[in-house]
């Protein structure tokens, strides 16, 4: 109960962790189950639905419900603490964004026992998503569990923009920021400017599926290309929205473990803000096939291409702040060490895709699955392994344990070379992707094998990472305020795990890497700001967790308000919108009570403070 | 920091009481914030609507179905409340509860019979034009480009009823001012959104 209600943001970075593990965990044995049909020509281990439904569960899966609840998992558990906040600045939105995102997962993945999972691609291109083609319901479930779970994002990402642009402790202007935090401060703003289009973009497609509307309906008059646009111009920076955080991490875990600042500082924000802003101007890079025309693929061309330089800024600047440094490979460090050639790898082959004439060779091959992979597992997976390694003992209050961790980390990584490397070959090769098998004897089938045995490897080294999990979890909670010893920012000055308030007295910020300023300068702990106060708290409420079970009623409702139900009694229930009324009924009266009854919250005194954690 | 029931030394409000304690100036931002993302949502609306207007699949075109005086009066009626909400912030400036209730409880009216209005346009598209959402691709992008800004209305006067309940029954504070400034920033986004509805859909579908 106290889970349901709490709107502490360590907690909710917990239960953000934990749901995201859970559905990333569903997306891991939906790929292990594609790698097994292509082990070899002709196999039989999948018919060709079900291949359709995993690939495209797969992919919306680890996206939307896998990587970015890991994101906002760290943003909520660092975040605050970096910038030397008591709070985020809605704790009770950051409460609803959660539990919206968990209603929407689970909404998705009812799909597979109600009828049929989404069967169109993660891309869900009309008219393959349409009535016509994919008559069950399965996209249903997809654009309504998507709208959903975006909701919460979109919610998380204005929370976190207003977090950090006015809770940052005295002294801490944007540009003595950590990186990490300027990394969610950018994504935050692209989630603002990017979720809304695709919001609109399954809106339209909903109503094309459920209402009959003919927005991409050919025979309508609609457009097909119009979706493909929409989809895009919210699913680029997607992308973006998922490696820069993974570049916020490595640019905390690498200054920390090679004892010195980062390299290029205000570089490395300028080429965040840069690449964020170009991430708006290339989604028809996505379209070169489609038919835009010469003009207006040499245009996403180069502005593709253009998105390398910024990227390179960063990759040097990490390269350089190792030279010369005291650098201890830590198993976050070795993560961290592992993203950098990794994605430079993907960054490459991305280069390769800009360039329209050779996409129309590359475009939908296994060239463009090794790409991506190699971006989103190569870069952010690695990245977020990173900080899970390395906030961990923030987190949790107990260290990982460190040989376990290079296990995970040598299984992985080999793992995914693996995996994703000879898919270069096999797309240059002319293997298609996103069908369900091959011919024998296309020189396809030793390397589907290697690659099915490398993703076995990396199933290896995500068991040895919650075998190292759940051994942690039995040991007594003892990690000091500073584990790795060499902390640069705010977060360690604090005990692991934070009590409740964070900050018995807030930090004055003095610079960039504030906390190792006050090691050099000699003190052990930051300057206060402030004298010791009664602190003031949010209450707990259990309103976010209704507000979204009703739109989660109401989103299932409107999907089978057109069905035909063998009783009656559920037809009218159903077919009269009645349970979509009941659920945003449910939903709306929430609101209600929240702005009716206010919440003035509690206040911590000072004498509770010196005793130190209450948990 | 201030907490939430902080107030001037006297027991009076500030002159700015929706920017007084930390948790109205977020309240605000975020509000500005929220609006930016809204303003893609009806962005992306618009440029749907503009790639699909003239896709009538041989059902009624704009330039045979829109009324131009009906609308004008709709676009009259919302400009207005416009105009009274930025009187009914002014009054809550001046600490004028009173006036605040009644300019509140006008823009709400003028905010519903501009939704009457649209319903009626709407109920005559669909039983005498035989114009309804499955019509076409324009017909579609109609629906949802309008339909949306008309809940976006519809939502605005419930939110704003319930804030003009709280001002009588709490009365004006540190705690309500905030929520009646946001609601305010909420009303005027919605009537620039409409200017622009008038201009693409409408004037863009009599002359285009």
């Amino acid at each position: 109960m106290d889970w349901i209600t709490t709107v502490d943001h360590k907690k909710i970075a917990i239960l953000y962790l934990w749901a995201g593990g859970l559905f990333f965990g569903i997306g891991g044995i939906e790929a292990i189950l594609i790698r097994i049909q292509l082990i070899k020509p002709m196999n039989t281990f999948l018919d060709a639905q079900t291949f359709n439904e995993l690939i495209t569960m797969h992919g919306t899966t680890m996206i939307f419900l896998g990587v970015m609840p890991v994101i906002f998992a760290l943003m909520n558990a660092v975040i605050p603490l970096q910038i030397g906040a008591r709070d985020v600045a809605f704790p009770f939105l950051n409460s609803l964004g959660f539990w919206t995102f968990l209603f929407g997962g689970l909404l998705l993945n009812l799909s597979w026992v109600m009828g049929g999972a989404p069967d169109a691609g993660w891309t869900a291109y009309t008219p393959l998503s349409g009535k016509g083609y994919s008559p069950s319901h399965g996209v249903d479930f997809y654009t309504i569990g998507l709208q959903i779970a975006g909701l919460g994002t979109l919610i998380g990402g204005i929370n976190f923009l207003a977090t950090i642009i006015t809770m940052r402790a005295p002294g801490m202007s944007f540009m003595r920021m950590p990186m990490f935090a300027w990394a969610t401060f950018i994504t935050s703003a692209i989630i603002l400017f990017a979720f809304p289009a695709v919001t609109v973009g399954l809106v339209l497609l909903t109503f094309d599926r459920i209402l009959d509307a003919n927005f991409f309906n050919v025979d309508g008059g609609g457009n097909p290309v119009l979706w493909q646009h929409i989809f895009w111009i919210f699913g680029h920076p997607e992308v973006y929205i998922l490696i820069l955080p993974a570049f916020g991490i490595i640019s905390e875990v690498i200054p920390t473990f090679s004892r010195k600042r980062l390299f290029g500082y205000s570089s490395m924000v300028f080429a965040t803000i840069l690449i964020a802003f170009l991430g708006f101007m290339v989604w028809a890079h996505h379209m070169f096939t489609t038919g835009l025309g010469p003009v207006a693929n040499a245009l996403f061309s180069v502005s593709t291409m253009l998105i390398a330089v910024p990227t390179g800024i960063k990759i040097f600047n990490w390269l350089f702040t190792m030279w010369g440094g005291q650098v201890r490979f830590t198993t976050p460090n070795l993560f961290a060490a592992g993203f950098i050639p990794t994605f430079t790898m993907g960054g490459v082959t991305g280069v390769m895709l800009a360039s329209a004439p050779a996409d129309f060779q590359f475009h939908d091959t296994y060239f463009v699955v090794a790409h991506f992979h190699y971006v989103i597992v190569g870069g952010l997976v690695l990245g977020l392994f990173a900080g899970l390694h390395y906030w961990w003992p923030k987190m949790f209050g107990r260290m990982l344990s460190e040989s376990l961790g290079k296990w995970t980390f040598w299984t992985f990584i080999i793992g995914f070379h693996l995996t994703f490397f000879v898919q270069h070959f096999l797309g240059l090769m002319g293997m298609q992707r996103r069908v369900f098998t091959y011919l024998p004897n296309q020189q396809f089938d030793t390397l589907n094998l290697v690659s099915t045995v490398g993703a076995f490897l990396m199933g290896v080294g995500m068991i040895i990472f919650l075998v190292n999990v759940f051994l942690t979890s039995r040991r007594p909670a003892d990690a000091p305020e500073d584990p790795w010893e060499d902390g640069r920012t705010l977060e360690w000055t604090i005990p692991s795990p934070p009590p409740e308030y964070n900050f018995k007295q807030t930090p004055l910020v003095r610079g960039l890497d504030a906390f190792w300023k006050e090691k050099m300068a000699g003190h052990k702990a930051m300057t206060p700001a402030e004298p010791i106060g009664p602190i003031h708290m949010p209450s707990a409420t259990i309103l976010p967790f209704l507000m979204s079970v009703g739109i989660f009623i109401a989103g299932l409702g409107f999907m089978f308000s057109r069905d035909e139900f063998s009783s009656s009694m559920m037809s009218f229930l159903f077919n009269n919108y009645i349970v979509t009324a009941l659920g945003l009924l449910i939903t709306f009266g929430s609101m209600l009570m929240r702005s009716l009854f206010d919440d003035h919250g509690w206040h911590i005194e000072p004498e509770e403070l010196e005793g130190g954690e209450q948990r | 920091m201030t907490t939430a029931h902080a107030e001037a030394a006297d027991g009076t409000l500030p002159h700015e009481p929706e920017k007084a304690t930390l948790e109205g100036r977020n309240k605000v931002l975020a509000f500005w914030l929220f609006l930016g993302g809204e303003a893609v949502l009806f962005g992306t609306l618009f440029a749907t609507f503009l790639a699909l207007r003239n896709q009538t699949n041989e059902g009624p075109s704009a330039a045979e179905l829109f009324h131009l005086p009906l609308v004008a009066a709709a676009t009259f009626l919302l400009l207005v409340s416009s105009l009274t909400s930025v009187f009914a912030i002014q009054a809550m400036h001046r600490g004028n509860v009173a006036q605040l209730r009644n300019w509140l409880v006008v823009t709400v009216l003028l905010g519903l019979a501009f939704l009457i209005l649209e319903i009626y346009e709407f109920s005559v598209y669909i039983r005498h034009e035989e114009f309804g959402m499955t019509t076409s691709a324009f017909s579609s992008a109609f629906y949802t480009l309008v339909g949306f800004h008309g809940a976006h209305v519809a939502f605005g006067i419930l939110w704003i009823s319930v804030l003009i309940g709280q001002l009588l029954y709490k009365g004006l504070t540190v705690v309500t001012a905030p929520k009646i400034y946001v609601s305010a920033m909420y009303w005027h986004f919605i009537d620039v959104v409409w200017v622009f509805i008038f201009t693409v859909v409408y004037l863009l579908g009599k002359v285009g």
